[in-house]
């Protein structure tokens, strides 16, 4: 049997690479569009204050960039190396979005980026800017295939399982293309990255106008992104991932955890704003409660019900019994491809396989499952609440306080066209952390809330490991951790460095920052 | 629109297309890689190396990326295997490739020789550590790998990082890590001028002997170590099972396809030749027909590793008949078939695409244009 502590130590490598490299995704997917407004506007004006504008967001951009390419590789890897098992067993279905990603999208995206920084002189205007917005729509999509196969995870729609291969196979590519909840997710998630782009840009250039550094260069930096962060946050938050949730069981699950929602409420249920969670009673001791708010969010309709963990644990409990029989018509099929009686009670209880499989976290020969051992299992197709209802909350929280910032932001451009008040300025620079807060959390409540699964009721997470010794994870973990940590600190210094140098690192001549360096180093 | 049979076929050119567009263009800058600490001897002049892939690094390593997504796409009991039997192998890939974009990326940002020079080591290691632990791997296969399958096709490595290091299999690293290299220098070579040129024509056809020396050496080896054969009746529009056929060790088995189908050996005739052309046209300055010339070598030698395991593709030691094999490793036959148009519908807009770029950027990488450039380029 496989043991839980590599598991457990499977999870976390990868939890902990995936959280990295969305570190510096939303930032680059953001921030491809900000760069296109800016090159737009040097195009159609010809003034090259844009041009400088989009070089140097662009440098920044880059040494975000180089690492988002470092630490995406490492997530294709790992897939093979440590979830061998569940390779095998979906990447009929998972392996093809991936594999379409790199020939549609990051071919495309990192071949003009090279462009994007080499080319200014060897192409003319409205090439360099074909070539940036081929970059952004290739980074853009590299995104939405990511997400097709991410949301397939969530909501395995257009597959089906087969005995004789033992794996899930493809039937209906459209229907994992079209899939309702990887859309909604890549709405979402690149929404967050246009506000992660715009955050990236407005609270740095905050910075210079509260220091009175190179104005021109920021006030227009600044008003370019609190329009675009406007209409980006605005954009995350009623297109949240909410929209999804009703869509699939898995969503279902999730939406009844983040709620903290124990018991099925009558149509159209309230919104739980804060609660106090009683994770042994499985109940809250207190809620507040805004009414109809969830229904309407939830369903968009005032009649249909939001299931509630109990009553989702109790059906569970009823597809692990009905899964304890797939399993078992399954054993003897391998053993015997022709046995009929198995075949056809496997044919019935096909749908609950991935249940009966989840025993196999506790006994090998799920017949032997004990009832203690079936309840186990099925308080394990829940998540815990509290982190997932807390991970939430903090995650809205943060999107509505950015959206009030992009708004004045937004307000004060229009208004007053360049000196923004200094609170404004100062909140802008606090809130740079907050988009990454968010995105991580974000991420947290979409993965977390899918377990025990790797795939929603298809393949459990303790069997989709590789058969790798405890040892071995041990030490790719550490090596991870060492890695990381050190080009951690290298990009912070150089972003930190660049960031604080201003547009004067371009080389130009045309800015304050540059006296203030002077004599101009060779920094390329 | 293809059979299944048919689409199994396709799928193995495909991803022989894959990894030899790998080697081509992720190989000519690994290559560079390997070569930067010695064909630079200044800031300068390392620089200047850097700089003949800068624009295209980035492009050319997605063929990496999209030939480990196809491999999962069209052959995922492959890529689960082999990724987790060779985990430290695989690892110390990853983290050498670490060094590739954050090193051309930030090196040139900082004005401290320490810090550049830190960076050119890096860059080295990124471009040295891939192409021979991916030789090393393919010595592997050819040899057969321990593991086995157990009722839910869960596969377990029983070997260890160590076995890999064997003496055949690091022969093939040095023809890969070679091969690389001649690729890389044939490359700097049309890239550069004056004495940076002279350095990269001096390694590439010392590169291009080695990889005639260790390749012939590895083919007359192949013929003593114990290749596979299946032995019982395989039905190529069978539903993959890789536990359905028998399959035996013996010598020479390896030698057998040739026998069978003798064009083939045009594959091994094409990588020596090759090889030698590239060292000739580097000898007589024609450089982009050496680069040519070593791109060939480069498809007959990775041609001749996978025409001489066909079907195989990734046999087992300890249970041959879990050997994975073009029939009995692959996707549906659905998936099979919307990956071959997907790639059919991509990849020549990749190859168009890809070849603008280079054509925008072409001409020589000189110090007077680092210089001219020096807040542009890396």
């Amino acid at each position: 049997m496989i043991s839980q502590e590599l598991v457990d130590l499977s999870r976390l490598q990868f939890a902990a690479t995936a959280l990295y490299h969305f570190l510096f995704v939303p930032l680059t997917v953001g921030m491809v569009w900000l760069l296109l407004i800016m090159e737009s506007v040097y195009v159609m004006t010809g003034n090259v204050i844009w041009k400088d504008m989009t070089r140097f967001w662009g440098k920044l951009f880059g040494i975000n960039f180089a690492l988002g390419v470092t630490t995406g590789i490492t997530l294709e890897f790992q897939f093979g190396t440590n979830w061998a098992y569940y390779s095998h067993y979906v990447g009929d279905i998972f392996g093809a979005p991936l594999a379409i990603e790199g020939l549609m999208a990051f071919f495309l995206e990192s071949t003009m980026i090279g462009l994007f920084f080499f080319g200014w002189d060897r192409l003319s205007r409205p090439q360099h800017l074909l070539v940036t917005a081929l970059m952004a729509i290739g980074t853009n999509l590299s995104a939405l295939w990511i997400l097709i196969a991410n949301g397939w995870m969530q909501n395995p729609v257009g597959s089906e399982f087969s005995y004789l291969t033992m794996r899930m196979e493809m039937v209906d590519f459209w229907a994992v293309v079209f899939n309702p909840d990887a859309q909604a997710k890549f709405v979402h998630t690149v929404s967050a990255g246009y506000t992660t782009g715009a955050m990236f840009v407005l609270s740095i250039s905050s910075w210079y106008l509260l220091k009175n550094r190179d104005v021109e260069f920021a006030k227009r930096s600044f008003g370019v992104a609190a329009a675009f962060g406007l209409a980006s946050a605005l954009s995350v938050i009623v297109l949240g991932d909410e929209s999804g949730y009703t869509v699939g069981e898995a969503q279902q699950t999730k939406l009844a955890a983040m709620e903290a929602m124990w018991e099925t409420k009558p149509a159209p249920a309230g919104l739980t704003l804060l609660a106090g969670i009683n994770e042994a009673e499985q109940k809250n001791d207190w809620e507040l409660e805004i009414p109809w708010v969830m229904g309407l969010i939830g369903t968009r309709s005032i009649t249909k019900e939001i299931p509630g963990i109990h009553d989702i644990k109790a059906k569970n409990r009823e597809r692990i019994a009905s899964g304890i029989v797939a399993v078992t018509a399954l054993e003897a099929l391998r053993a015997n491809r022709t046995d009929a009686a198995a075949k056809q009670v496997f044919e019935q209880h096909k749908a609950d396989l991935g249940f009966g499989l989840l025993l196999k976290k506790y006994v090998l020969d799920v017949r032997q499952a004990s009832p203690e051992i079936i309840e186990k299992a099925v308080n394990d197709t829940v998540p815990r609440v509290t982190p997932m209802f807390w991970a939430f909350r903090v995650m809205v929280g943060l999107g509505f306080a950015m959206l009030l910032l992009f708004g004045l932001a937004f307000w004060s451009t229009v208004k007053s066209g360049c000196m923004q008040k200094p609170g404004l300025l100062k909140w802008a620079l606090w809130m740079l952390p907050a988009p990454w807060v968010a995105a991580e959390l974000g991420w947290f409540v979409a993965e977390y809330g899918r377990q025990p699964w790797t795939i929603y009721g298809v393949l459990p997470t303790h069997m989709s490991v590789s058969t790798l010794s405890v040892n071995s994870l041990y030490g790719s973990l550490a090596g991870f951790i060492g890695f990381y940590t050190v080009l951690l600190v290298v990009e912070m210094f150089l972003m930190v460095k660049f960031a604080r140098m201003g547009p004067g690192s371009l080389g130009t001549g045309r800015y304050q920052s540059e006296s203030v360096l002077a004599p101009a180093p060779a920094h390329a | 629109m293809f059979d299944y049979s048919t689409l199994k076929i396709i799928w193995w050119l495909l991803v022989g297309v894959l990894l030899v567009g790998f080697a081509i263009m992720d190989g000519h800058d690994m290559g560079v890689g390997t070569l930067l600490p010695f064909v630079g001897r200044s800031d300068l002049e390392r620089r200047v190396v850097i700089n003949t892939v800068g624009p295209h690094w980035d492009g050319n390593q997605v063929w990496f990326i999209t030939g480990g997504g196809a491999i999962f796409a069209a052959w995922p009991l492959v890529y689960a295997t082999a990724f987790s039997g060779f985990y430290w192998a695989m690892l110390v890939v990853l983290w050498a490739l670490f060094f590739r974009p954050v090193g051309f990326d930030y090196r040139s940002k900082i004005h401290n020789a320490t810090w550049r020079s830190t960076w050119d080591w890096g860059l080295f290691v990124g471009g040295a550590v891939p192409p021979l632990i991916f030789g090393v791997a393919f010595g592997n296969l050819l040899q057969g790998v321990p593991f086995q399958f157990d009722v839910y096709l869960v596969s377990t490595y029983t070997g260890t990082f160590w076995q890999l290091l064997n003496p055949f299999a690091l022969l093939t690293g040095v023809v890969s890590s070679a091969m690389i290299t001649m690729q890389g220098g044939s490359y700097l070579a049309h890239r550069t001028e004056g004495v940076i040129q002279a350095r990269a024509i001096k390694g590439a056809i010392g590169a291009a002997g080695v990889v005639v020396v260790a390749f012939v050496a590895a083919g007359f080896w192949l013929q003593a170590i114990d290749g596979y054969r299946i032995t019982s009746v395989i039905n190529p529009s069978d539903l993959p099972d890789p536990m359905a056929k028998t399959v035996v060790r013996e010598a020479g088995a390896w030698m057998a396809n040739y026998g069978r189908q003798p064009l083939m050996w045009a594959l091994p005739v094409l990588g020596v030749l090759g090889a030698v052309m590239a060292a000739l046209l580097l000898a007589m300055r024609k450089t982009l027909s050496a680069f040519v010339a070593s791109s060939l070598a480069v498809v007959g030698v990775i041609g001749t590793a996978g025409a001489s395991m066909f079907p195989f593709v990734m046999p087992s030691s300890s249970m041959p008949s879990a050997s994975l094999t073009v029939w009995d490793s692959v996707s549906s036959h659905m998936t099979l078939g919307i990956m071959f148009w997907a790639t059919m519908v991509f990849m020549p807009l990749i190859v168009v695409y890809t070849s603008w770029a280079y054509s925008v950027m072409r001409g020589k990488v000189t110090a007077a244009h680092v210089l001219e450039q020096d807040h542009v380029v890396y």
